[in-house]
Protein backbone atom coordinates (compact mmCIF):
# COMPACT_ATOMS: atom_id res chain seq x y z
CA UNK A 1 0.00 0.00 0.00
CA UNK A 2 1.41 3.45 -0.99
CA UNK A 3 1.06 6.36 1.68
CA UNK A 4 1.30 9.77 1.84
CA UNK A 5 4.56 8.83 3.21
CA UNK A 6 6.18 7.50 0.12
CA UNK A 7 5.19 10.84 -1.94
CA UNK A 8 7.00 12.65 0.86
CA UNK A 9 9.87 10.74 0.56
CA UNK A 10 10.22 10.78 -2.99
CA UNK A 11 9.51 14.08 -3.24
CA UNK A 12 12.74 14.77 -0.57
CA UNK A 13 14.86 12.64 -2.80
CA UNK A 14 14.00 14.82 -5.66
CA UNK A 15 14.69 17.64 -3.58
CA UNK A 16 18.17 17.13 -2.22
CA UNK A 17 18.76 16.47 -5.66
CA UNK A 18 17.82 19.62 -6.98
CA UNK A 19 19.69 21.32 -4.44
CA UNK A 20 22.63 19.67 -5.03
CA UNK A 21 22.34 20.63 -8.81
CA UNK A 22 21.82 24.19 -7.49
CA UNK A 23 24.94 24.13 -5.42
CA UNK A 24 27.15 22.23 -7.54
CA UNK A 25 26.64 22.52 -11.07
CA UNK A 26 28.32 25.57 -13.05
CA UNK A 27 26.32 25.72 -15.98
CA UNK A 28 23.57 28.59 -15.12
CA UNK A 29 21.09 26.44 -17.78
CA UNK A 30 21.61 23.43 -15.46
CA UNK A 31 20.74 25.28 -12.37
CA UNK A 32 17.59 26.53 -13.16
CA UNK A 33 16.65 23.33 -14.43
CA UNK A 34 17.86 22.12 -10.60
CA UNK A 35 15.67 24.70 -8.94
CA UNK A 36 12.63 23.56 -11.80
CA UNK A 37 13.08 19.84 -9.82
CA UNK A 38 12.99 21.90 -6.02
CA UNK A 39 9.61 23.40 -7.35
CA UNK A 40 8.38 19.88 -8.69
CA UNK A 41 9.18 18.93 -4.90
CA UNK A 42 6.97 21.19 -3.56
CA UNK A 43 4.40 20.58 -5.44
CA UNK A 44 4.10 16.61 -5.10
CA UNK A 45 4.45 17.90 -1.30
CA UNK A 46 1.19 20.09 -1.80
CA UNK A 47 -0.43 17.05 -3.44
CA UNK A 48 0.68 14.56 -1.69
CA UNK A 49 -0.98 16.50 1.74
CA UNK A 50 -3.85 17.43 -0.51
CA UNK A 51 -4.50 13.94 -0.29
CA UNK A 52 -3.88 13.22 2.62
CA UNK A 53 -6.13 15.87 4.29
CA UNK A 54 -8.77 15.82 1.62
CA UNK A 55 -8.20 19.40 1.31
CA UNK A 56 -8.61 21.18 -2.12
CA UNK A 57 -6.32 24.13 -1.30
CA UNK A 58 -3.26 21.69 -1.72
CA UNK A 59 -4.26 21.69 -5.30
CA UNK A 60 -4.69 25.32 -5.72
CA UNK A 61 -1.21 26.22 -4.46
CA UNK A 62 0.25 23.66 -6.79
CA UNK A 63 -1.38 25.61 -9.67
CA UNK A 64 0.15 28.85 -8.15
CA UNK A 65 3.86 27.13 -7.82
CA UNK A 66 3.13 25.95 -11.80
CA UNK A 67 2.65 29.90 -12.18
CA UNK A 68 5.71 31.21 -10.06
CA UNK A 69 7.74 28.02 -12.05
CA UNK A 70 6.97 29.44 -15.38
CA UNK A 71 7.52 33.14 -14.36
CA UNK A 72 11.37 32.49 -12.79
CA UNK A 73 11.76 30.22 -16.11
CA UNK A 74 11.25 33.21 -18.63
CA UNK A 75 12.82 36.09 -15.87
CA UNK A 76 16.07 33.39 -15.91
CA UNK A 77 16.52 32.49 -19.24
CA UNK A 78 15.84 35.99 -20.08
CA UNK A 79 18.96 36.26 -17.71
CA UNK A 80 21.05 34.32 -19.45
CA UNK A 81 20.27 35.55 -22.79
CA UNK A 82 21.68 38.87 -21.55
CA UNK A 83 24.83 37.03 -19.65
CA UNK A 84 25.70 35.39 -22.98
CA UNK A 85 25.24 38.90 -24.49
CA UNK A 86 27.41 40.39 -22.22
CA UNK A 87 30.59 37.98 -21.53
CA UNK A 88 30.20 35.29 -23.60
CA UNK A 89 29.64 32.58 -20.99
CA UNK A 90 26.91 30.59 -19.08
CA UNK A 91 29.54 29.34 -15.94
CA UNK A 92 28.23 31.03 -13.04
CA UNK A 93 31.76 31.33 -11.64
CA UNK A 94 33.17 33.12 -14.43
CA UNK A 95 30.85 35.71 -13.48
CA UNK A 96 32.33 37.55 -11.15
CA UNK A 97 32.48 41.59 -11.74
CA UNK A 98 30.54 42.92 -8.89
CA UNK A 99 32.39 39.87 -6.66
CA UNK A 100 34.50 42.42 -4.04
CA UNK B 1 -8.23 -9.46 -7.16
CA UNK B 2 -8.23 -6.74 -3.97
CA UNK B 3 -4.48 -7.53 -3.67
CA UNK B 4 -3.96 -7.49 -7.41
CA UNK B 5 -5.26 -3.78 -7.81
CA UNK B 6 -3.08 -2.83 -4.16
CA UNK B 7 -0.06 -4.41 -6.03
CA UNK B 8 -0.50 -2.96 -9.36
CA UNK B 9 -1.12 0.66 -7.70
CA UNK B 10 2.59 0.40 -5.88
CA UNK B 11 4.22 -1.03 -9.08
CA UNK B 12 3.10 1.87 -10.82
CA UNK B 13 4.20 4.18 -7.78
CA UNK B 14 7.66 2.87 -7.52
CA UNK B 15 7.99 3.19 -11.72
CA UNK B 16 7.12 6.16 -12.04
CA UNK B 17 9.29 7.53 -8.62
CA UNK B 18 12.06 5.40 -10.08
CA UNK B 19 11.93 7.51 -13.26
CA UNK B 20 11.80 10.89 -11.49
CA UNK B 21 14.46 9.97 -9.69
CA UNK B 22 16.44 8.86 -12.26
CA UNK B 23 15.66 12.07 -14.49
CA UNK B 24 16.65 14.20 -11.05
CA UNK B 25 19.97 12.45 -11.01
CA UNK B 26 20.50 13.18 -15.01
CA UNK B 27 19.91 16.56 -14.29
CA UNK B 28 22.86 16.71 -12.19
CA UNK B 29 25.03 14.45 -14.30
CA UNK B 30 24.81 15.10 -17.97
CA UNK B 31 27.19 17.38 -19.17
CA UNK B 32 25.33 18.27 -22.23
CA UNK B 33 22.54 20.86 -21.20
CA UNK B 34 20.14 19.03 -24.30
CA UNK B 35 20.44 15.64 -22.46
CA UNK B 36 19.91 17.53 -18.78
CA UNK B 37 16.68 18.91 -20.30
CA UNK B 38 15.35 15.40 -21.83
CA UNK B 39 16.08 13.97 -18.10
CA UNK B 40 14.41 16.74 -16.75
CA UNK B 41 11.79 16.24 -19.29
CA UNK B 42 11.22 12.65 -17.98
CA UNK B 43 10.42 13.91 -14.23
CA UNK B 44 8.34 16.61 -15.14
CA UNK B 45 6.42 13.36 -17.36
CA UNK B 46 6.72 10.83 -14.54
CA UNK B 47 5.62 13.59 -11.56
CA UNK B 48 2.64 13.93 -13.84
CA UNK B 49 1.60 10.50 -13.59
CA UNK B 50 2.08 10.49 -9.62
CA UNK B 51 -0.07 13.57 -9.83
CA UNK B 52 -2.72 10.95 -11.71
CA UNK B 53 -1.91 8.71 -8.80
CA UNK B 54 -3.10 11.21 -6.28
CA UNK B 55 -6.14 11.79 -8.22
CA UNK B 56 -5.18 15.45 -8.86
CA UNK B 57 -6.09 14.65 -12.69
CA UNK B 58 -6.46 18.72 -13.47
CA UNK B 59 -2.30 19.78 -11.93
CA UNK B 60 -1.35 16.64 -13.89
CA UNK B 61 -2.53 18.11 -17.52
CA UNK B 62 -1.43 21.45 -16.29
CA UNK B 63 2.25 19.83 -15.40
CA UNK B 64 2.42 18.47 -18.84
CA UNK B 65 0.85 21.67 -20.82
CA UNK B 66 3.11 24.40 -18.58
CA UNK B 67 6.34 22.24 -17.81
CA UNK B 68 6.64 19.48 -20.79
CA UNK B 69 5.08 21.89 -22.87
CA UNK B 70 5.97 25.42 -22.00
CA UNK B 71 9.38 25.38 -19.80
CA UNK B 72 11.08 22.87 -21.53
CA UNK B 73 10.52 24.09 -25.13
CA UNK B 74 11.83 27.46 -23.21
CA UNK B 75 14.92 25.92 -21.83
CA UNK B 76 15.31 24.19 -25.44
CA UNK B 77 15.10 27.41 -27.60
CA UNK B 78 17.75 29.53 -24.82
CA UNK B 79 20.26 26.00 -25.51
CA UNK B 80 19.87 26.81 -28.93
CA UNK B 81 20.18 30.46 -29.09
CA UNK B 82 23.32 30.47 -26.49
CA UNK B 83 24.78 27.71 -28.49
CA UNK B 84 26.70 25.89 -25.77
CA UNK B 85 29.18 24.26 -27.73
CA UNK B 86 30.58 27.15 -29.37
CA UNK B 87 31.66 28.36 -25.58
CA UNK B 88 34.16 27.49 -23.86
CA UNK B 89 33.67 24.14 -22.13
CA UNK B 90 35.64 24.07 -18.22
CA UNK B 91 34.85 21.60 -15.43
CA UNK B 92 31.53 20.78 -14.82
CA UNK B 93 30.97 21.24 -11.02
CA UNK B 94 32.22 23.57 -8.56
CA UNK B 95 34.34 21.07 -6.72
CA UNK B 96 35.06 22.71 -3.56
CA UNK B 97 31.29 23.67 -3.39
CA UNK B 98 30.36 19.82 -2.93
CA UNK B 99 30.68 19.62 0.98
CA UNK B 100 28.61 23.00 1.48
CA UNK B 101 26.00 21.08 -1.37
CA UNK B 102 25.93 18.11 1.55
CA UNK B 103 25.48 20.04 4.22
CA UNK B 104 22.46 22.26 2.71
CA UNK B 105 21.05 19.50 1.42
CA UNK B 106 21.29 17.46 5.02
CA UNK B 107 19.82 20.32 6.87
CA UNK B 108 16.88 21.18 4.80
CA UNK B 109 15.86 17.62 5.04
CA UNK B 110 16.07 17.66 7.98
CA UNK B 111 14.10 20.56 8.49
CA UNK B 112 11.56 19.04 5.88
CA UNK B 113 11.51 15.77 7.46
CA UNK B 114 10.26 17.43 11.14
CA UNK B 115 7.79 19.73 9.23
CA UNK B 116 6.27 15.97 7.68
CA UNK B 117 6.49 14.73 11.21
CA UNK B 118 4.71 17.72 12.82
CA UNK B 119 2.11 17.28 10.32
CA UNK B 120 1.28 13.28 10.43
CA UNK B 121 0.63 14.18 14.48
CA UNK B 122 -2.27 16.58 13.54
CA UNK B 123 -5.34 14.56 12.97
CA UNK B 124 -6.02 13.21 9.29
CA UNK B 125 -9.04 14.19 6.99
CA UNK B 126 -10.57 12.44 4.63
CA UNK B 127 -9.31 10.90 1.58
CA UNK B 128 -11.70 11.76 -1.20
CA UNK B 129 -11.01 10.99 -5.02
CA UNK B 130 -14.69 12.68 -5.77
CA UNK B 131 -14.65 16.18 -3.79
CA UNK B 132 -18.25 18.26 -2.93
CA UNK B 133 -18.60 21.48 -2.12
CA UNK B 134 -21.83 22.62 -0.69
CA UNK B 135 -22.53 18.59 -0.38
CA UNK B 136 -22.58 18.42 -4.23
CA UNK B 137 -19.73 15.96 -5.70
CA UNK B 138 -18.23 16.82 -8.79
CA UNK B 139 -14.51 15.96 -10.66
CA UNK B 140 -11.38 17.19 -9.95
CA UNK B 141 -10.90 19.89 -12.46
CA UNK B 142 -14.67 21.56 -11.46
CA UNK B 143 -13.93 21.66 -7.99
CA UNK B 144 -10.09 22.79 -7.84
CA UNK B 145 -12.15 25.99 -10.38
CA UNK B 146 -14.53 26.30 -7.90
CA UNK B 147 -11.79 26.51 -4.92
CA UNK B 148 -9.73 28.58 -6.76
CA UNK B 149 -11.93 31.43 -8.25
CA UNK B 150 -14.28 32.02 -4.93
CA UNK B 151 -11.75 30.90 -1.98
CA UNK B 152 -8.59 32.05 -4.17
CA UNK B 153 -9.44 34.30 -6.24
CA UNK B 154 -7.27 37.36 -4.53
CA UNK B 155 -3.76 35.27 -5.05
CA UNK B 156 -5.01 34.28 -8.50
CA UNK B 157 -5.43 38.10 -9.36
CA UNK B 158 -1.62 38.50 -7.77
CA UNK B 159 -0.16 35.87 -9.88
CA UNK B 160 -1.50 36.87 -12.86
CA UNK B 161 0.40 40.23 -11.66
CA UNK B 162 3.54 38.47 -11.81
CA UNK B 163 3.27 36.76 -14.62
CA UNK B 164 3.11 40.10 -16.41
CA UNK B 165 6.00 41.88 -14.67
CA UNK B 166 8.05 38.08 -15.71
CA UNK B 167 6.90 39.11 -19.12
CA UNK B 168 8.00 42.44 -19.32
CA UNK B 169 11.17 41.55 -17.65
CA UNK B 170 11.83 39.08 -19.70
CA UNK B 171 10.88 40.74 -23.16
CA UNK B 172 13.19 43.61 -21.70
CA UNK B 173 16.56 41.47 -21.01
CA UNK B 174 15.84 39.78 -23.96
CA UNK B 175 16.07 42.81 -26.45
CA UNK B 176 18.91 43.65 -28.50
CA UNK B 177 20.97 46.69 -27.33
CA UNK B 178 20.23 49.30 -29.28
CA UNK B 179 23.44 51.26 -30.87
CA UNK B 180 24.10 54.71 -29.73
CA UNK B 181 22.57 53.67 -26.44
CA UNK B 182 24.21 53.06 -23.38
Amino acid sequence: MITTTHYLVLSLILFGLGVTGVVVRRNFITVLMSIELILNAANLNFIAFSRHLGDLSGQVFAVFIITIAAAEAAIGLGIIIALVRLKQTVQLDQVNVMQG
Amino acid sequence: MDALVTYFGAIVFYTLAALAVAGAAGVIGYRNPVHAAMSLLMTFLAVAGLFVLLHAELIAAVQILVYAGGVMVLFLFVIMLVNVRTLPTEEKYVRRLLPVAVVISVVLVALVLVGVWAAFRAPAGPVAALVSVEGQAMGNTEAVGWSLYRDYLLPFEVVSVVLLVAMIGAIVMGRKEKEGRT
